[in-house]
């Protein structure tokens, strides 16, 4: 790429970044529906060898992920923190990796791996210790799954404006690689081992402990993700996926996996233990979770009419089996339509016709996963815990409750919470 | 004899893939791939120390050592002079009356939640300082300035006195102050919901 190609792309895409964000991405276009088709298609793009050789998104799509208000990425010393992906603008069920969320360890670097130089060591209570290269795993029966990864983060303040803000740190990948437990079963895990303990190569060395149980169930140690190596910022060359666990879980950049006879209480684990085994429970399991991204918060609709309400469900305890819709603040619900393959552990995606007659109302989805648990309103958790439900509800461990948006009769979209 | 001679030469063929296979069997035994890594190998990647400490190396350090290396390896840069005050998260609990010039960086780690007061064993203090600090010049502390700059946190937060001497024996020993508040999630089982009960 020549230099001066490489800054004007570099210019196009930081003025488009900046119109995108002046613009507010959210607002539904109402542009030139009188220009003729003709008149709109008489623009050519040139194509050159780096486009040929690597294409890029239309310079009119503006969506880009922004970091968590809480703290900037990259951060005073380059490290990156927490990033939201624009879920607001999604499509289907595949979040293209450029777009899908990031999170790190409380802040790290993204490491640059030469996966020729990449091992995985499987070690601990064990027969066989085994070290892998990445071609090496590469040559072991893989299999492709889709499966949705979310931080602990991803929780709805009243403070938040949009959906990127209130469900932006979750995201859903198609991802390729060998089940650990395949690995595992050729080092021949001992009796008495009940965990493993999984560590990246970053700066920090991210480490978690894990349910044998679990790992031996469905975890994957990938080398693909939609169709493409995982890509740096989601833990290239190896990332551990542990399908339904918060994401701290999947371990990126992995390249160890210790057999051992208890949980092993690393940095990254006591954070998540709780005085109450029950909160311990939520913190490691994503439940049932739903929310309408179209229309949701930023968004202003033109006027009264047919619209399509459409959204995301997904669950760590299994598929989606359906979603229920509310356009009056959740007294009473109608089933909305799955429009996508409901997987296992994945981002499943539903519509529902809906004509605005133009009054204020308050919308809402939630959804029921394949055990039959269903995703539950505020209220709902205040009654279980026993506290009050108001503002000030600190829902326990990861929260799944069921979000509002609320439709202003001039057609702006608010956060329900506020 | 050309019979005999093809015969034995199959023989021996089948010697040798079959030793083969004994090789790669010792490996990985359904796919003959991957390779058996050696004790050094084990010994430098495995940086695990599991709460009852059985992989710590030996060495030790005591709170005083602990307090020289602090400024010597320049962890009050990031942490505060105090062990608090600093923009990296807090290590010693503050006066209370100085107001730090920094945010608390996201994930907020202050005086209430320190992981002195909240992890309840020493050894992930151990682990911590010794996989990821100094940041970017991890892995180069020795195992003697792990255990002291875990005994000078110890100290400093009230929970080991100033002239104990930490090491393999005494450290997973030390009674952390929420060693008796923190539990497990319950037992991983699949197809179960992730708490029976939870709406």
């Amino acid at each position: 790429m020549s230099p001066k190609l490489s800054d004007r792309r570099k210019f196009l895409r930081n003025s488009a970044a900046l119109v995108g964000l002046a613009a507010g991405a959210g607002v539904v276009p109402s542009a030139d529906a009188q220009m003729s088709p003709s008149e709109a298609a008489t623009k050519d793009c040139k194509d050159s060898k780096d486009l040929i050789a690597y294409g890029e998104r239309s310079h009119y799509v503006k969506s880009i992920r922004i970091p968590v208000m809480e703290r900037m990425s990259p951060d005073e010393f380059g490290m990156t923190f927490h990033v939201l992906s624009p879920i607001q603008d999604s499509v289907g069920i595949i979040t293209a990796s450029s777009l899908h969320y990031v999170a790190t360890h409380r802040g790290s670097y993204v490491p640059d791996i030469n996966p020729q130089e990449h091992r995985l060591m499987i070690h601990g209570m064990v027969d066989r210790p085994l070290i892998f290269t990445v071609d090496e795993l590469k040559r072991l029966p893989f299999v492709t799954r889709v499966h949705f990864l979310e931080c602990s983060g991803n929780r709805a303040r009243a403070t938040h404006k949009n959906v990127q803000q209130t469900h932006g740190m979750t995201s859903c990948s198609e991802w390729t690689g060998v089940p650990l437990s395949l690995l595992l079963k050729e080092a021949g895990v001992q009796s008495g081992a009940s965990y493993v303990v999984a560590e990246g190569a970053e700066t920090v060395k991210g480490a978690t402990s894990l349910p044998l149980e679990k790992v031996m169930d469905d975890c994957l140690v990938c080398y693909g993700q939609n169709g493409e190596p995982v890509r740096p910022q989601h833990g290239f060359p190896l990332r551990l996926i542990v399908p339904g666990y918060e994401g701290i879980h999947n371990v990126k950049y992995l390249r160890r996996i210790k057999v051992v006879d208890k949980h092993y209480m690393t940095y990254n684990d006591y954070g998540h233990l709780a005085a109450d085994a029950r909160v311990a429970a939520l913190n490691r399991q994503v439940g049932p979770k739903s929310v309408i991204i179209f229309p949701s918060g930023d968004q202003k609709l033109p006027g009264p009419g047919f619209y399509e309400i459409t959204g995301l469900a997904w669950s760590g305890s299994g598929a989606i089996r359906s979603v229920d819709i509310s356009l009056d603040g959740g007294q009473t619900w109608t089933p909305a339509e799955l429009r996508s393959p409901a997987y296992p552990m994945a981002h499943t995606r539903f519509g529902f016709h809906w004509k605005w007659d133009g009054k204020e109302c308050v919308i809402m989805s939630r959804c029921t996963d394949e055990l039959g648990t269903v995703q539950p309103t505020r209220a709902e958790i205040a009654k279980y815990w026993n506290v009050p439900n108001d503002k000030d509800l600190q829902i326990k461990g990861l929260d799944n409750s069921v979000f509002p948006w609320r439709v202003a009769s001039d057609g702006s979209v608010y956060n329900g919470l506020a | 004899m050309g019979a005999f001679t093809m015969g034995s030469r199959k023989l021996l063929l089948l010697v040798m893939i079959l030793g083969l296979c004994q090789i790669s069997k010792a490996q990985s035994p359904n796919y003959g791939v991957g390779r058996t890594p050696t004790a050094e190998e084990i010994r430098k990647l495995d940086i695990s120390i599991g709460p009852e400490g059985k992989e710590l190396p030996p060495g030790h350090g005591t709170a005083v050592e602990g307090a020289g290396l602090f400024v010597r390896k320049a962890c009050f840069g990031c942490h505060g002079e105090t062990g608090s005050g600093g923009p990296a998260p807090t290590l010693i609990k503050s006066d209370g009356k100085t107001k730090s010039p920094y945010p608390c960086l996201n994930p907020c780690v202050n005086d209430t939640n320190l992981m002195a007061f909240h992890s309840p064993y020493a050894t992930t203090i151990w682990d911590y300082i010794n996989r990821a600090m100094p940041l970017t010049k991890e892995g180069t502390l020795k195992p003697n300035e792990v255990y002291a700059l875990t005994a000078y946190i110890l100290f400093k937060n009230g929970i080991i006195k100033e002239d104990e001497v930490m090491d393999a024996q005494s450290l997973p020993k030390v009674k952390m102050p929420n060693r008796d508040h923190l539990a497990l999630a319950p037992e991983w089982k699949h197809g179960t919901p992730r708490l029976q009960g939870y709406p």
